[in-house]
């Protein structure tokens, strides 16, 4: 995830068909030789398993049932993680970018903790909650956390104060200030926190399964590791993009629904 | 009835802005069918930032329903002293009055920027404008007049983003116009158009000028747009009104005729040389 990718495509690049397809063409064309490459024997399948093997596994152990279980797991560690972060954030990044005492209070105490990496504190969260599921919500809701707080911070920061003006002198009362101009202005800012935010979640999360948990797509991975199931792990791998994908996916289609205003969002 | 006075005491310049009681909204109401623009009386005003004293002492009164240009060259305090008419800013000395009661839709401001909410359709931004009245039952159906008044009805549903510069202003100035004021203040509000759009603009401001009959005070650079369009030149030098100069010609006025480019050549060179004196 970068901030390449947040930058919208000039209209005249995005033909409306054809464009959904294109995307899929590197990733198609990357399975297809790597395919061939392990059926001829050029890529040793203890090094990387064919995908239809992969395929194979993944449909073997969707029928035990295994495979909805963990992901179901993950995804359910994500989104609750991804919540409680990410409205703690949000709640801090609102109240320090409205108000001045809320920042000068916190603003300095939580750049000193911003610095610290959130996956170095995985052997204390270990020892405090041992390997039940708070561990893992406490690390997603952690690394979620700072994204959303700084860029929900920065989009209230950076709203144009002429139009703060303006909503002042056509008497606007503070709260619909914040509805109709300071919300609103900072919302393409919330949306760059949320999208690094979706990156982090997954990343702490697998980090997070494969050392301490047992369950998970993260675990499915280790135990497959330990069996020698090559398949497996990276069936495991390639769902975790998937996943990834998908969320990224579920964010941009809401901030198109969000920013249609945004010059950068409008088809024609 | 009270009498509406901006001055140095903090009371008074609170009572101006913010006790809209009950009664002065009855007030409001009965004549809001027949709005007219205010008197403006303006005495010993006097404003400083730090060390920078920008006006020193302006006396000034302007008849209700007026159109009055304020020119003068840059950094002399114009835009300092409309938005202290405009209530923006707090005055250091001496007093504004408008004569009665006012309320906060009676006053607004156009800036050079059209200060428009991108996320808001043109519509709703002209709805803005509204003041307390915004929630409404008939806040449509004003903003939508408003939006006729200035020509763009058939732009009501569009994002801002995609208007041109002059439409953009036009939006800006329905936006000024919804609540009917009785003082509408322009802080060079043509500025950023090409000659063309001015001219057009110019030709609306001065249109619904006359249709509406607020008091209008336009700040701009330009002498020409200033004598086109105003009854009244003033020119602000050293933090005092210089010279007071009216416009008698008839309207609508030819644009280039030998009588305001006359006036134009004469307050131009009041300009230039106060600008040789310093
Ligand atoms: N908020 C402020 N803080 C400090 N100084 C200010 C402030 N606003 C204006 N000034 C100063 O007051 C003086 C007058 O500014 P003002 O904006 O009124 O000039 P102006 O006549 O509108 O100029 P222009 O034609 O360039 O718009 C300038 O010297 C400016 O630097
Ligand atoms: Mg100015």
């Amino acid at each position: 995830m970068s901030l390449i990718d947040s930058i919208p495509l000039p209209r005249s690049v995005r033909l409306p068909r054809v464009d959904g397809l294109i995307q899929w063409i590197v990733p198609l064309a990357i399975i297809a030789i790597w395919q061939v490459a392990s059926v001829t024997g050029f890529v040793p399948t203890r090094v990387l398993p064919a995908p239809s093997d992969v395929v194979l596994a993944g449909w073997k152990l969707l029928l035990s049932g295994e495979l909805v279980r963990n992901i179901w797991v993950s995804f359910w560690r994500a989104s609750i993680g991804f919540l409680i972060g990410g409205s703690i954030g949000f709640a801090f990044g609102l109240a320090n970018g409205l108000s001045q005492l809320s920042a000068k209070l916190t603003d300095t105490t939580l750049q000193m903790v911003r610095n610290v990496p959130h996956l170095a504190l995985i052997p204390l969260v270990i020892l405090w909650f041992g390997i039940d599921e708070s561990a893992k919500l406490f690390l997603v809701a952690l690394g979620v956390f700072f994204p959303i707080y700084l860029n929900t911070l920065h989009g209230i920061r950076t709203v144009d104060p002429q139009l703060i003006e303006m909503g002042r002198i056509y008497g606007m009362t503070d709260g619909e200030l914040f509805r109709r101009v300071i919300f609103p202005g900072a919302l393409p800012s919330i949306f760059v926190g949320i999208r690094f935010a979706l990156g982090i979640m997954w990343l702490t999360l697998i980090v997070a399964e494969t050392i301490a948990a047992s369950s998970g797509l993260g675990y499915m991975a280790m135990q497959a590791r330990e069996f020698m199931l090559i398949d497996v792990v990276v069936l495991s791998i390639l769902i975790y993009a998937l996943l990834g994908k998908l969320a990224d996916s579920a964010s941009r289609v809401l901030e198109r629904l969000t920013l249609s205003w945004h010059p950068a969002f409008q088809k024609r | 009835m009270q009498t509406a006075v901006r001055s140095s005491l903090p009371e008074t310049e609170l009572a101006s802005r913010a006790n809209f009681t009950p009664h002065a909204r009855v007030v409001r109401e009965e004549r809001s069918a027949s709005a007219v623009g205010l008197p403006l009386s303006i005495r010993g005003l006097r404003k400083s930032f730090g060390d920078n004293e920008v006006l020193r002492g302006i006396d000034l009164h302007i008849p209700a329903g007026q159109f009055v240009a304020i020119v003068g060259k840059s950094g002399c305090g114009k835009s300092t002293l409309l938005r202290l008419i405009a209530g923006l800013d707090k005055i250091d000395a001496g007093s504004i009055s408008f004569g009665q009661e006012i309320q906060p839709e009676d006053i607004r401001v156009m800036f050079q920027e059209p200060r428009l909410l991108p996320w808001a359709r043109v519509l709703a931004n002209v709805e803005v404008g509204l003041g307390r009245d915004r929630a409404s039952g008939d806040a449509h159906a004003r903003a939508e007049k408003a939006l006729i008044e200035v020509g763009l009805a058939d732009k009501r549903d569009q994002w801002p983003s995609v208007l041109s510069g002059g439409q953009k202003q036009r939006v800006a100035l329905g936006r000024a116009l919804v609540s009917r004021p009785r003082v509408l203040a322009f802080d060079e509000p043509l500025g950023a158009l090409d000659a063309l759009t001015r001219i057009s603009m110019q030709r609306l401001l001065e249109r619904v000028w006359r249709d509406q009959g607020f008091t209008a005070i336009l700040v701009t650079h330009d002498v020409s747009e200033a004598v086109a369009l105003a009854d009244r030149v003033l020119v602000i030098e050293e933090g005092r009104i210089a010279h007071d100069v009216s416009v008698n010609a008839g309207r609508p006025r030819q644009r280039g005729s030998v009588e305001l480019a006359g006036l134009e050549g004469s307050i131009l060179s009041h300009l230039l040389s106060a600008d040789d004196r310093t």
